[in-house]
């Protein structure tokens, strides 16, 4: 008995990881057959960028319970830096290019985290989304008028590194890390300033440092989101990083559940492919993410709608 | 002398975008100051309003007070159906939940109107049709005197239904302290519709002067001015009536003249920067009270 539970976890481990590789080795195998066109392997590097973007988000809003609405922003950071780095900079040979640059690019999407969280730690509730939201409009709008970025009409010719497999390397990373993160007693602490913050305060939490290291945990995964982005599509136009593609992110966090890892990677999956097949009714989107956030939270938080549904369940419940 | 003009009619610009922006905030922090919320889709409802005044004068031929008229009320009945369906049964829910709410709102009014009338920006109509007002060498156009005016009466008129009336009274200690508002017998749900119903027609007000102004009307013309006129109403002190209205004029002035002097492009991010400012270093606001945080 005490045999087996001290080895169920190492065997559970195990088995993630097997099951990991052998989902990359099948995939990779059938994009070697030609079984997957480039057109499909483009959807599934947009869905490890999504999962990034997604679950990074998720930290903050999920367990953290702070709304940002300029994830986006942290992504431009990403991008812009690490193409910058890979075009002008880095010439050694391509994939460690790509890879130096992608951290450096985390790197300074955490600096920026940084320096947009400190001022929000002393305020309260709604200034954070507030604050993030012109954030991300600020880098946009900068980002437009640098020449440097080539301004509105894009910064071209940027290296394309990334393939499926660091794509996929980088969003089982970004799972992992985020795992251990709300695993670990680190975690356990997000949480409780997301319950309670007078109370965790009172039990001795340091809440800014608790924010500040939870938003710039989810800065850097946004800025190697960024990168991978960057190097996937090659060039890079402001308006990408708009408001609406926060919105974007923020309504996969809210359909796959605030605080709930396994929810966002299965809603950045569903939501990256969804679109892809149903191009004809791409106009439709907006409205049918616009719908599920509000139903979702009616018949989540609502305390009427909630009940009436759970009488439904409670049948269930019982037996 | 051509230099001073030029100044002049800076101020001039700047006042006129500041009362809309003021129309605007006011919506904003009267329902902030009672319901706690920030109302994403305020800013959707000015599109909305400037749509209906344009079919009612395009489509159906109607005397420019009538349409406008109509467009009030559609953007009455909008905005509490609003606050009905999607905001009244979070009222106990936390905060974020209400405000992803308030976000799908505005998503759903500005996504269903681009279904239904495309997102190719429309020319607006004339709706002011006065001679221009002549100051020496200086023309001012009928918008800007009319814009001006209309909002001044408004503000007054708001300000008058606050203080003196019984209603005013009952929304101001709504937002004083709701458990105990409700204990002297007044009616929460009302107070809180009356409130987005008066933000709701000042909206509708605003996006008709607005596309006066900037004659084109899209489903995406509402959401610039709604999040600057919130700046308006954070920088002015949130909540506070005198606050957006003294905001929203500095931001008016603050965006024209970034805009004539410094950079046309970088204006909208100078108007973000001086949020950012302001919530750093005095997040009440201008006019704002500083509120104790309490267990």
């Amino acid at each position: 008995m005490k045999n087996k539970k001290k080895l169920s976890p190492v065997i559970q481990f195990a088995l993630t990881v097997l099951l990991i590789a052998l989902v990359y080795v099948i995939i990779q195998l059938m994009m070697n057959a030609k079984i997957i066109n480039r057109y499909y392997s483009g959807i599934l590097i947009s869905i490890c960028i999504n999962v990034i973007l997604v679950v990074s988000l998720n930290i903050t809003t999920g367990f953290l319970g702070q709304l940002t609405l300029g994830h986006a922003g942290f992504m431009a950071i990403g991008a812009y830096v690490a193409a910058f780095l890979t075009k002008e900079v880095f010439s050694i040979a391509g994939p460690i290019d790509f890879i130096l640059a992608t951290l450096i690019a985390g790197g300074v999407a955490m600096v920026f985290g940084v320096i947009i969280c400190l001022p929000t730690l002393r305020l309260k509730g709604d200034y954070l989304a507030i604050i993030t939201l012109a954030c991300g409009e600020v880098i946009k709008n900068i980002l437009l008028n640098l020449d440097i970025t080539g301004g509105a009409s894009g910064y071209i010719g940027i290296p394309r590194y990334t393939n499926f497999a660091f794509a996929y390397i980088f969003a089982i990373i970004t799972v992992y890390a985020t795992y251990a993160l709300i695993k670990s007693r680190f975690g356990r602490v997000v949480m409780a300033v997301r319950d309670n913050e007078i109370a965790a305060e009172s039990s001795g939490v340091n809440i800014n440092r608790v924010k500040m290291l939870a938003f710039v945990f989810a800065a850097f995964f946004a800025g190697v989101a960024g990168s991978l982005y960057a190097h996937y599509i090659g060039i890079l136009e402001p308006k990408i990083f708009d408001f609406d593609k926060s919105i974007e992110i923020l309504v996969m966090v809210v359909l796959g559940g605030m605080g709930s890892i396994k929810g966002s990677v299965i809603a950045a999956v569903v939501l990256t492919v969804l679109p892809e097949m149903l191009r004809g009714a791409d106009n439709l989107r907006m409205l049918i993410y616009a719908l599920s956030l509000i139903i979702i939270m009616l018949f989540k938080y609502s305390p009427t709608l909630s009940s009436f549904i759970n009488r439904f369940r409670r049948k269930e419940k019982v037996s | 002398m051509s230099i001073l003009n030029q100044f002049i009619m800076q101020i001039f610009n700047g006042i006129n975008i500041g009362s809309i922006y003021a129309l605007i905030a006011l919506g904003y922090t009267m329902v902030y100051g009672i319901a706690k919320l920030i109302n994403f889709a305020h800013g959707d409802i000015i599109m909305v309003g400037a749509y209906v005044c344009y079919f009612m004068i395009k489509t159906f031929n109607l005397p420019v007070y009538v349409a406008i008229l109509i467009s009030i009320v559609t953007c009455i009945i909008l905005g509490i159906t609003i606050e009905r369906v999607a905001y009244k049964p979070l009222r106990s829910a936390s905060r974020i939940t209400l405000l992803i709410t308030a976000i799908g709102m505005s998503y759903l009014l500005q996504s269903s109107f681009q279904l239904m009338f495309t997102s190719n920006p429309r020319p607006y109509p004339a709706i002011i049709d006065l001679p221009a007002l002549k100051l020496g060498n200086l023309t001012i156009s009928s918008n800007y005197y009319i814009t001006f005016v209309v909002s001044v009466i408004l503000m007054v008129l708001l300000n008058v239904f606050i203080q003196k009336t019984k209603t005013g009274k009952a929304m101001r200690a709504v937002s004083e302290d709701q458990g105990a508002a409700m204990l002297m017998g007044i009616d929460i749900n009302k107070t809180i519709s009356i409130t987005f119903a008066i933000g709701s027609g000042l909206a509708a007000i605003a996006g008709i002067l607005y596309c006066a102004s900037y004659p084109v009307v899209s489903p995406y013309i509402g959401s610039l001015p709604g999040i600057k006129a919130f700046i308006a109403a954070v920088l002015g002190g949130i909540g506070s009536i005198p606050g957006a209205v003294l905001g929203a004029f500095i931001l008016g002035m603050i965006e024209t003249f970034t805009k004539a002097y410094i950079s046309s492009q970088l204006s909208d991010a100078i108007v973000f920067i001086v949020l950012i400012l302001m919530l750093v270093f005095k997040p009440q606001g201008i006019l704002g009270k500083n509120v104790k945080e309490k267990v």
